[in-house]
This record gives C-alpha cells, structure tokens and sequence, in this order.
C-alpha cells in the first residue's frame, strides 16, 4: 500500500468527517443545554439539502442557498421549539424524543408531498466543479471547500463560545441551567435560539452534502444514526467530543474502505461498542449524564 | 334525588367490581379478546401481526412502560427471535417445536448481551447505545448473508402443517395459524403476568418511579434493570418467532431501527404501563396502517401526526387516558 | 357486504367506509365474512412499492397494469369475465409484502399475483404464493429467483436478470485486453451483476485489475474513489442499483473518473437518470428492458407507446412500468388460451406462450420459468444533445431475445 493512497484516503476521511462533525455538533449543543435529544434532525438535514436546492435554483446563485437555508430551516427549528417542543420541559426527557420522532415522519412526507419521491439533482457550484492536484493525487475542489468551510464554522463557533456574553451563558446553561435563573437570564429565550442554532447547523450540513450526494427524501436516515453515533462517542452535550469523535469516524471509515471497504458501515457502530465498554459516558462526557 | 344518586352509586360500584374482577383475570380477559379478533377485522393476516406485534410491544412495555427504559433496539431482539426460528427449521432442519425455544434462547442471550452494555448508561444515552447497538445487529445480519440470506431475506422454512397430539394442523389456513400462534401469545401473556405480579414487579417500578431511593432500599438496580432487559427481549423474541413462522419469511427489515420506532410508537399509542396498552396500541397502529395506506401512498403524515398529537396531549395513551376518564377502571399493576 | 372494487387506486370506498364503521365500534360484531365465490371476476393482485424511494417506478408499473387490463376488459374480457386489478402497496418492505400477499389469497381470493419491484419483495411473494399454488408473475430483476432452491412451478419471471444485462452491456463496451475495474454493492444482488460482468470480460478476454465491495445503501463513496484511480482501469463496472448506483456515479464524476475510465452500469434507469441529472450520467453505459425511444426501431414498441400515451395524456412508459404492462399482459394471453383461470391450464398456458407486447417476442424459458427476451443496450446523452425533456438515451444495442442469453437450466440446478 502506498503512502499516497493512505493521504488520499485520510483527504476523504476528512471530507467525510466535516459534514459529520457539523450535523452531530447539532445534535450535541441542542442536547447540551436543553436536555433534549432531536430525532428529527436527520429531517432537518434533508429539509436544508431541499431548502438549499431550491433558494439555489430561486436566486439562480448557490452562494444564496448555501447562506439562507440554514438561516430559514433554522428559524423553522425555532417555530417547531416554540409551537412544540417547549410544552415538554418539565415532563419525562423521553417526551422530546418521542416528539421530534413522530416529527420527522411528517417532515420526510412533507417533502415527499412537495418535491416527490424521486430526489433532485443538486449540482455542484460552478467555481468548484473539478478537481485539484494534491501531488498525490486528484481531489475534488468541491470537498477542499467544504473543509475549509467547516473549519471556518467551527472557529466562529469557539470564538462565540469562548469570546462572547452569550458563549458564556450558553456555557454556565450547559453545566447547570438552574444557574441561568439566578443570573436572571432568560433561558426561555436562550432555549430557543440554542434549538434554532442546532437546526441551522443541521441544515447547513446537509447544504453542504447537497452537491455530493444525491438529494431524496430519506438522505437524512443514514446520517441521524451516524449523527448519533458519533455524539455518543464524544459524549452527549460536548461540543470538543463531537468534533473529535467526528473526526475519529470519518478517518476510520476511509481507512477500513482500504482494506475491508464492505466493513465500511459496520465499523463506525463498532467504534461506538468500543468507545462504550471504556467509557459509559462517552471520551469528553460528563460523568453525572451518562 | 336521594334515590337516584344512591342508584348512580351502586352502578358505579357495581361497574367498578366488574372491573376489578375483569383486571383480575387479565390474561383471560385478553385471550377472549384476541380469540375474537380475526373475526372483527378485515383480514386474518392483518389479525395475525396485532398479535405478534402486540407481544412484541408487551415485551418492549416491560422495560419502557415499568421500569422507564426507553430502548430503541428492540427490533434486535424481535429480528433475532424470527431469524432464528427460520434458520433452525429451514438450514438446521429442526422441527418448530425445537426451533422456537431455540430462539428465544437466542433472543434472551442477545437482550443480555447488549444489556449488559446499555444498562450501563443512563437516560437519554441508554436510548441512543440501545439504538445504536442494534443497528451494529442489523448490519451484522446483512453481511452474514450465507447464514441470514442477507438483504434479500431468509427463506425456505415454510411450516405448513403442525402436529399436534397426533392432530394433523394444517397451518396454512389463516383461521387454524391463528390459533396456533395465539397459543404463543398466551404464554407470552401469561409470563408478563406472573412477572408483574411478583416482588420483582414492585422492584422495576420502584426504579422508575425514583432510582435513587430503590438503590438506598437496598436494591441491586444495574442487575433489576439488566433482568428486565433480558426478560423484555425474551418476550419481544416470542413475537419475532410467531412471525417467522406467520410469514414463511424474516425480512432484514425486521431488525431495522424503524421496526423499533414502530414498537415505541405502538405502545404509546396504546397505553404504557399498563397490561392492554400493548395489544391495544399494536392493533390502533395496524389498523390505521392499513386504512390510511388504503387511501393515500402518505399514510406517513398522518401516522407521524396522530403519534405527535398523542405525545402531546395523550401520554398515557388510549388505554392510560380511558383509566383515567372512566369513574370507575382503575387498573391494578 | 362491501364489494372490495379496486380499479384505479388501491382504495375502495366502500371497504373504507366498513373499515370507519367499525373503528368507530358501529358494525363492532357486524364485519361480513361471506365469501366472493358468487362473482366471476378475474382477480389479480399486485403488490408493488407505491411508497418508498421507488414510488415513482412504481406508479409506472401501477399505470401500465391497469393499461394491460383494461385492454382486455374492452375486448370483452377472458371467455366474458372482467378482469379487476388489486393494488396494494409493499412498502418495499418483504414482510410487508408478504402479509398484504396474504391478504390478497386469503381474503380477495386473488386467481394470480403480478409484481414487485426489489429482490427481497419479489422473494416473500413467491415464498408465499408457492406453499399456497398461487401463479405470480414476478416484475423484479434477480438471478437467486430462476435458481431451483427458489423455483416455484406457479412462478414466472418477466423481468430481465443481471447475468443477462451485465452480458450485453458487457458486449458493447469491453473489447479484448481492456483492463476493469469493478464497485460492487455488498449484497446479493450486487454479487449477482458482478459474477455477470465477470463472466462476460472472461469470455472477451478483458482482464480485471481489482475489485472494491461497498456497503449497501452507503451514502459516500469518495473513500473508494482514490483506490479505483489507483488502479488504473480503461473501464469501471459499477455494480449496484437505485440510489447507490446515483450516489456512486455522481460521486466517482466529482472525482474526476470519466476523464480517465468509461462507467458501465448493469441497469440505468429512466427515472434515476431523471433525478441525478444530464451531466453526471453523461456517457454512461446500461442494459434496459425498455426504452420509449425504441418506437422509431419496433413496431410493438410503437402501439405500446401509443396506447400509454392515450391512457395517460400524453406521457411515456418508462422501464420499469413496460415490466408491468407485459407481466400483467402475459398472464391474461394465458388465460386467454387455458380459457379460464384453472391454475394448472394456466401454467401450461405460459409455458407454452409465445407473445409480443412491448418490444419483441418474448417466451418463458420451460426449466425456470424466465421470459426470454431482449436486452437493450444504452448511453445515456449529453444534455445538448437532448431533443427534449424525455430524450435521455441513445440505443447502442437491441440485443434479441435467445436461450444462450440465460445460464442453462443445468446450471442453475433443474432437471434438464
């Protein structure tokens, strides 16, 4: 086996492993604050594929699609904590799972209904169709871009998180949210802005998969359970975990396409079985949650 | 007016000692409920899955509804029952009457096996391990294709005359299979009976009422909840055998992670923690299944709907909240 | 007592009707279970996925079903009997199929089953309709179902089969010393086309240079992309269906593996080339059943396409839906002759047919009950070369229907 092949194959880990990363940190920071595990966020995946595709072809420009989906889908997550979701707090934490899981079959047949059963072409931004020379091989531009994009996103979101009054909040509210009463914040408020950051997130994934795979109704099914697995890696409500685990995933599965490419699937749940038998809450989680 | 209410009362009290002497008798009541089935719906086979998947469901209910445990790999243990029963008739060439004990067997040392790992955790975590866990299952179970058939099912072990006492049973017929597999539900049914009526029926549901003060009671907690993960799958296993032998085929689908959706959508339409919630939320999905599907290719949106409304509004389900509407059907554990 | 008509759509008011009565707890004891012996109508099930990422097929093959029958309806029927068609949706789930089989036998008392569109579904039938000596035409492409472990006497198998397509697409663009690669779905279907494709190079004198099994239903296939170009084929066979075989085409384009290597697929399908888009499956190479475009070579095609576009305003028939119209259409010339629908005289009837619906002659092979027929060979066209929205592929080759297209009934294990 060549070296250039092992790099080429860790190019692609990476690849894959940025869409993860951005759709489990979803998951996770939703979790983090609101205790709430969102099972239709696969759904939102697949909405921000279709809601981007059509914004894309509405404006005539990807650019505009890539920018408002996760915007509008994210102000969507906003109306569905605000109509639904937040009737729940204060009743068994299984209740928002059970919710958002009847959620996302109406979700998916909504689409269904609107779009067809079929799925659209999503094609590729013009500027990046093609590929570029790594000097050990050729690399599609469009999946260098999401690289980078993701790396820009998640850098915004440590500043956020880390620089900012709200980073703050959001970071007292994930230790203990009855502190965010005492500081008289209101966490109705915040509540709703985390979900809709999640959703937003969820959405822009799923953009940004868009143009690698197919867009259909049901591309939103794999990537929850794979959303899941690697969340559940990192510990539920961290948001290092999920972008360590992602990156952990991505690289496992394209290494093992290298040797044993049928095992390619199973090995992520391995991974996770694994991670589980060591560490019951999962490598960066908390103690007291799992 | 005296008169009247002290008539109101007696009914009242009369309908109420009906009631308790009808929960008294619960598996019988439910037997003559399900013997009357395939006669009330419009079609035996449809009759048939109410019955496996209400035993299923029963099964998910032990841990979901009493000990508060919500897995969502329950299809693993559903899929693992039915595998087995068609791999020991069909490439083992075991007679039914061996094979099924064999797979429940099977499904039990499963449900310990990702017991032992998922108890471990806690809350939302034990939903998404059991979740994933039994997705590894599935994906396990498409692979070993010369073993499972792979994704294109397993097949070849159609039973279609069973023995019974020298009573040749032919089993193909809708009216006699139902019958046959509705002995299984009466174990099934029986089993979950003794279960919650025993102490350790009053253990698990001390559990969920609050983990902390069973643990300073005294209790093992991490072994009452990994023996009723295991007795949880070895229901849900009784159903994936009546299937196996119901259909003459196991889908892959069967171990899938939208069959256990279905099974929590099933008992919380029903009713959880409670002894007709399962049978009753299995027969409400089916039914609506089958007429919505009838009448528009997404039957989903409706589906997805009426669960949403049902969390809402109905936690407790058709059966819960009917408890709680009727003066007098208060129903004992 | 409802009278379970289901003509255009898989709902019959009345039986709708029955079932809110009774849900409501009205007719709670009252359901009637009288038989239907009394009537004379011909009924066919037909289960197929109406829901599910091949609805879209589906409706085709729903829409060129109930074509094939009401031709025959409007002739008069079978020796004066109507034909009725009863729908029912599969879910694409085997165990779903399996139960609405069930029902259909049970309690529609269905004289024949027609349908099916995935591997697994079409398997639950047939497991069904054999323990019960049902005749079912099946309308879905695999090699497992002429094998004689699953070979049921009542069993007829209308549609192509990947050792057939894979051998004429393999005709077309392998030539002696090419190097292949192939990409294989990890399934049997999957392992199906490749022992195809396999065979085929073989016997052309193509030489493999490796092979890469994916996961079914994987969603990403870039981790396989670097090691296909390794490689260094002149061809890659990509062995899967469906929205694995999109996935996988778009995603070995973005690679840029067209630049370098011709992609051949065992099936390419109407509609799949309709959701991924021109550019992406520009010059790909596939086997067929059925292509509208084939009316300007064939004269049947041409009527068939003509009485769709009557039925259905004006739109094509695509794959899929011909699947439907000649298994549905196949079966009722059977009845024609055994003149009736005595289960027997109707196995020997389609046996021994020869008919001509949508393309050419086709026949049932006697040992396994496969159609011969022809395969077609296309390509799909560049979007400027479109002359309209449903101008897709260029016909590279009609190869006719003959015996030596099918492994030989030794092989697959029958008596010969």
């Amino acid at each position: 086996m060549d070296l250039s092949l092992i790099i080429m194959q860790l190019f692609s880990g990476i690849a894959l492993a940025a869409v993860l990363v951005i759709t489990a940190l979803g998951l996770t920071i939703v979790f983090g604050m609101l205790g709430v595990v969102n099972f239709a966020h696969g759904a939102l995946f697949m909405i921000g594929a279709y809601a981007g595709l059509y914004l894309a072809s509405l404006t005539g420009s990807f650019w505009w699609g890539l920018l408002l989906a996760p915007v509008l889908v994210g102000a969507f997550g906003m109306l569905i904590e605000f109509v639904l979701v937040r009737r729940l707090y204060g009743r068994s934490i299984d209740d928002p799972l059970l919710l958002t899981f009847g959620l996302s079959y109406i979700l998916v047949e909504g689409v269904r209904i609107v779009f067809g059963s079929d799925g659209i072409p999503f094609p590729t931004p013009p500027q990046l169709i093609g590929v570029v020379d790594l000097g050990v091989g050729f690399f599609p531009k469009y999946r260098l871009f999401v690289i980078a994009l993701v790396a820009v996103v998640l850098l915004v979101l440590w500043l956020m998180l880390e620089r900012t009054r709200v980073g703050l909040i959001v970071r007292a509210g994930a230790r203990d949210p009855q502190i965010m009463r005492v500081l008289g914040v209101d966490i109705g408020k915040v509540w709703l802005a985390i979900f809709g950051l999640g959703v937003g997130l969820a959405a822009l994934g799923g953009v940004l998969a868009g143009p690698m795979r197919s867009v259909n109704p049901e591309m939103g099914t794999l990537v929850l359970a794979e959303a899941f697995v690697v969340t559940v890696i990192g510990g539920l409500g961290s948001i290092v975990g999920a972008v360590v685990a992602g990156l952990m995933v991505g690289i496992c599965i394209s290494m093992v396409a290298l040797f044993a490419p049928e095992m390619a699937t199973i090995v992520m749940f391995a991974l996770m079985a694994a991670v589980l038998l060591v560490r019951p809450q999962g490598l960066f989680g908390l103690k007291g949650r799992a | 007016m005296a008169v009247e209410s002290t008539g109101e009362a007696s009914s009242l009290s009369q309908s109420r000692r009906l009631f308790a002497v009808l929960s008294d008798h619960r598996v019988l009541v439910s037997l003559v409920a399900l013997a009357l089935l395939p006669w009330l719906l419009p079609s035996k086979a449809l009759a048939v899955n109410v019955l496996i998947y209400g035993v299923v469901v029963m099964g998910y209910n032990l841990l979901f509804g009493y000990t508060g445990l919500l897995s969502f790999g329950h299809a693993a243990f559903f899929g693992t029952g039915a595998y087995l029963t068609g791999i020991a008739i069909g490439r083992w060439g075991l007679p039914w009457f061996a094979a099924v004990p064999l797979a429940i067997a099977a499904g039990t040392a499963l449900a310990v096996l990702i017991g032992a790992i998922s108890t471990r955790t806690r809350g939302i975590y034990f939903s998404m391990v059991t979740l994933a866990l039994a997705q590894l299952v599935y994906y396990v179970a498409l692979q070993a294709s010369s073993f499972t058939g792979g994704e294109n099912g397993l097949r070849g072990f159609t039973v279609d005359r069973i023995d019974l006492l020298g009573l040749q049973i032919n089993f193909l017929d809708p009216v006699n299979k139902y019958y046959v597999l509705m002995a299984f539900a009466a174990l099934a049914l029986w089993v979950q009976s003794r279960i919650l009526n025993s102490p350790f029926g009053a253990v698990i549901e001390a559990i969920r009422e609050n983990e902390q003060r069973a643990r300073a009671c005294g209790y093992d907690v991490e072994r009452c909840k990994l023996i009723v993960f295991m007795l949880s799958g070895a229901i849900s296993a009784i159903g994936g055998c009546m299937s196996a032998l119901h259909l003459s085929i196991v889908p892959l689908d069967s171990l899938h992670y939208q069959t256990s959706g279905m099974i929590v959508m099933m008992v919380l339409l029903g009713g959880a923690r409670s002894f007709f919630g399962p049978f009753i939320g299995a027969a409400t999905f089916l039914i609506l299944e089958d007429v919505v599907s009838l009448w528009t290719p997404h039957w989903q949106i409706v589906v997805g709907a009426i669960f949403v409304v049902f969390v809402l509004f109905l936690p407790k389900g058709i059966w819960g909240t009917l408890l709680d509407v009727l003066p007098f059907a208060r129903e004992r554990r | 007592m409802p009278v379970y008509e289901t003509k255009s759509r898989p709902a019959g008011l009345s039986r709708r009707k029955a079932m809110m009565a009774m849900s409501a707890g009205v007719a709670a004891l009252a359901m009637p279970r009288l038989g239907r012996a009394a009537d004379d109508t011909i009924r066919i099930g037909f289960p197929t996925p109406l829901t599910g990422p091949f609805a879209a097929e589906a409706r085709d093959q729903v829409k060129c079903a109930e074509l094939a029958v009401k031709l025959v309806n409007d002739k008069g029927g079978i020796g004066g009997r109507k034909v009725e068609l009863l729908v029912r949706d599969d879910k694409l789930n085997a165990g779903e199929a399996a139960t609405r089989t069930l029902e259909l036998i049970e309690k529609d008392k269905v004289h024949a089953v027609v349908g099916a569109l995935s591997s697994a579904v079409q398997l639950a039938v047939n497991e069904v309709t054999r323990a019960r000596g049902v005749i079912y035409v099946s309308i879905s492409q695999s090699d497992t179902i002429n094998e004689v472990k699953d070979f049921s006497k009542f069993t007829f198998h209308e549609a192509l089969n990947p050792h057939m397509t894979t051998a004429a697409v393999a005709r077309q663009t392998l030539k002696k010393g090419m190097k292949v690669a192939h990409l294989v779905a990890d399934y049997a279907y999957g392992h199906e086309m490749l022992r195809g494709f396999k065979r085929a190079q073989a016997s052309i004198g193509a030489e493999s240079v490796g092979e890469i099994l994916h996961p079914f239903g994987a969603a990403d296939y870039s981790t396989f992309m670097p090691r296909l170009m390794s490689m260094r084929p002149d061809v890659l066979c990509i062995s899967n269906f469906g929205r694995d075989q999109a996935n996988a085409i778009k995603q070995a384009v973005d690679f840029g593996i067209k630049q370098q290597m011709k992609i051949v697929v065992p099936v390419i399908l109407h509609n799949q080339r309709l959701a991924v888009g021109a550019d992406v499956f520009e010059g790909v190479v596939g086997g067929a059943n059925y292509y509208w475009g084939l009316e300007t070579q064939n004269k049947t095609a041409a009527e068939f396409n003509k009485a769709f576009r009557t039925a259905n305003g004006g739109a094509i028939p695509t794959d899929y839906g011909a699947y439907g119209y000649s298994g549905v259409g196949s079966l009722l010339q059977a009845m024609q002759v055994a003149g009736g629908t005595d289960t027997e005289k109707v196995v020997a009837a389609l046996e021994g047919l020869q008919y001509d619906l949508t393309k050419g002659p086709q026949h049932y092979r006697k040992c396994d009950h496969q159609s011969v027929q022809s395969v077609l060979v296309l390509e799909s066209k560049k979007k400027s070369a479109m002359a309209n929205e449903n101008d897709l592929f260029a016909i590279v080759a009609n190869d006719p229907g003959a015996d030596e297209m099918l492994r030989s009934c030794s092989e697959l294990g029958h008596a010969t």
